[in-house]
């Protein structure tokens, strides 16, 4: 790119306009983005690393950080599941309705987090609509570890779907019907065949949907009912611990959580560089 | 739904699916709560609706979100131009950062901003001599709405800067047009469907935005209380109904700015489809 920017010298900006635009967006981009980020280490560590580790080593801080592990250990590779299903039907097959189905899928996207939460609450809540035959049978979803599952599953609904539609729709059909020619069964040519094609645009969708459920704050607020040591994930208990000011604390947890954006982020710029031709054209999200 | 014919197994299994998960994840759910309004009437959900302290937290999320987006608009189509077009170090470094928001969770860039902004943070002790104050009050929520929508935009926006024919650059250049005339009458409509798109997509994130925003937001009732906190308390105060009415105004919001990414979408495609 670094020739083509020097041949095209006609089509380009002065030097002058390109230098100032270059070091603003630069400086904007360290004030909005880099600088929260460095501050979450920095408060962190303020007094330092030992009193961090021993925040986290906490009893309630260690439920929290098992409860987040948990809650993403379930929904990820259930979403992953459903994900594949949608780009299976979606990318192979013609239909009528497939964009209204496609705009389905999206829905979570455009639906606030609280919204979500208020959303499952008025439906399995002793108040809601289910929540007379819930209690009946005995059955705990709201402020339990059910309704974080179900929280967390809908604000993570599209992400492997949208990541997996475009590149599969993009890949066509040949290749599985060559192998369903040559014999194989449906499932052979799933493993053999599809799986291998879109290994790393699914781990690119499985990573980013990992982010986010394990992050997700306003619809598992919620639903949680933030009983400690037992509804509180990661980012609920980083919220308890800066409204008791306990600062320190509440960064430390902070930071965890951080340092796993940092690798997502990390792992995701590696899959971007090395199997571009393989992920979706356009990203969005 | 009718399927056209494939020779491919597995469409009643994957769309069954789908069609199941789809349906107990996101659409049972939230036909509760369209539920709840149809069963509360529209007499009473304008009750709800109607109280000032309501719709001025309404107001404000949308007014916030519609401050940001634009803001990000403008920032966003910097960033993507100069990240697409221009060469300097760190360029891949900074690439990867437009994602942060992405993967940083809403609550940690809550704190962490909080912490700047403070009248005691780095940024807020700076701001203080100029008579700025950030945390607190509603510029606040415009930076952390900022933060969650900027990569929308750019994100959006990047990829077709990087498929421009450079050719009609060069012609415009060749036929006499200034740089500045042939990034406003060739390059800018080629880029304002996808700027609209992440304009809208960073606005529907905006208005519902919650967990970044409640921490710099100060929260006081009718001055920097966002919607979504006002449901929030709401069903601590086991208003269920109180909460359900603002719930479906954030849902008729966000649908307008669904159908306004669609219809956007649409445009886009009729104007780029036929060069």
């Amino acid at each position: 790119m670094s020739e083509t920017a020097r041949t095209y010298e006609v089509v380009s900006e002065a030097p002058l306009f390109r230098t100032g635009v270059t070091l603003s967006v630069l400086a904007l981009t360290v004030i909005l983005l880099l600088a929260p980020l460095a501050v979450v280490f920095a408060e962190a560590l303020r007094e330092g690393l030992g009193a961090a580790i021993t925040a986290l080593g906490d009893r309630d801080a260690w439920s929290a950080i098992r409860l987040t592990v948990l809650v993403a250990a379930v929904a990820v590779p259930l979403n992953a599941c459903l994900g594949l299903a949608a780009a299976w039907a979606i990318a192979k097959f013609d239909f009528r309705g497939k964009a209204v189905l496609i705009s389905l899928i999206d829905l979570p996207f455009s639906v606030s987090p609280v919204v979500a939460g208020l959303a499952l609450v008025l439906l399995y809540g002793s108040h809601g609509w289910l929540g007379v035959w819930l209690q009946a049978h005995d059955l705990k979803i709201v402020f339990a570890f059910p309704g974080l599952l179900l929280a967390t599953l809908f604000i993570t609904f599209p992400f492997v779907a949208r990541e997996l539609i475009p590149v599969m729709t993009e890949q066509g059909r040949a290749e599985e019907e060559a192998a369903l020619t040559l014999g194989a069964s449906g499932w052979h040519m799933f493993r053999t065949v599809t799986l291998p094609n879109i290994r790393w645009a699914l781990l690119y969708g499985v990573l980013l949907c990992n982010a986010r459920a394990m992050g997700e704050f306003g619809a598992v607020a919620v639903i949680s009912g933030k009983i400690r040591g037992q509804t509180t994930t990661m980012p609920i208990m980083i919220e308890m611990l800066y409204n008791e000011y306990l600062t320190v604390a509440a960064f430390s947890m902070a930071a965890l959580l951080a340092a796993l954006a940092l690798l997502t982020l990390a792992l995701k710029s590696l899959l971007e560089w090395r199997h571009a031709d393989l992920l979706a054209a356009t990203r969005r999200h | 739904m009718l399927r056209i014919s494939s020779p491919l197994p597995g469409f009643g299994l994957g769309m069954g699916l789908l069609l199941a998960g789809l349906s107990l994840v996101v659409l049972l759910p939230l036909a509760a709560l369209l539920g709840e309004g149809i069963a509360m009437g529209p007499a009473a959900l304008a009750g709800h609706l109607a109280s000032p302290r309501v719709l001025s937290a309404l107001a404000l999320s949308f007014r916030a979100a519609l401050v940001a987006s634009a803001f990000n608009l403008v920032f966003g189509l910097a960033l993507a131009w100069v990240l697409t077009r221009y060469r300097f170090p760190g360029r891949r470094l900074i690439d990867a950062a437009v994602d942060l928001p992405f993967a940083l969770p809403t609550a940690v860039a809550g704190i962490a901003l909080t912490a700047l902004y403070a009248p005691n943070g780095i940024f807020g002790q700076a701001l203080a001599p100029l008579g700025i104050t950030v945390a607190y009050t509603e510029i606040g929520i415009w930076l952390a709405l900022v933060f969650v929508g900027l990569p929308f935009v750019v994100r959006t926006v990047q990829p077709v800067i990087d498929e421009i024919d450079r050719e009609c650059e060069e012609a415009s250049a060749t036929l006499g047009a200034s740089r500045a005339r042939t990034l406003r009458r060739v390059v800018l409509p080629v880029l304002t469907p996808s700027l609209l798109t992440g304009f809208a997509l960073a606005l529907a994130r905006s208005v519902g935005e919650f967990g970044s925003v409640i921490f710099i937001a100060g929260n006081l009732p009718g001055k920097t209380e966002i919607a979504p906190l006002l449901i929030v308390i709401r069903l601590e105060e086991y208003d269920y109904a109180g909460a359900a009415a603002i719930g479906l105004a954030m849902l008729g919001i966000s649908f307008s700015m669904l159908l306004l990414i669609n219809a956007t979408q649409v445009w886009n495609r009729r104007r780029i489809g036929h060069v």
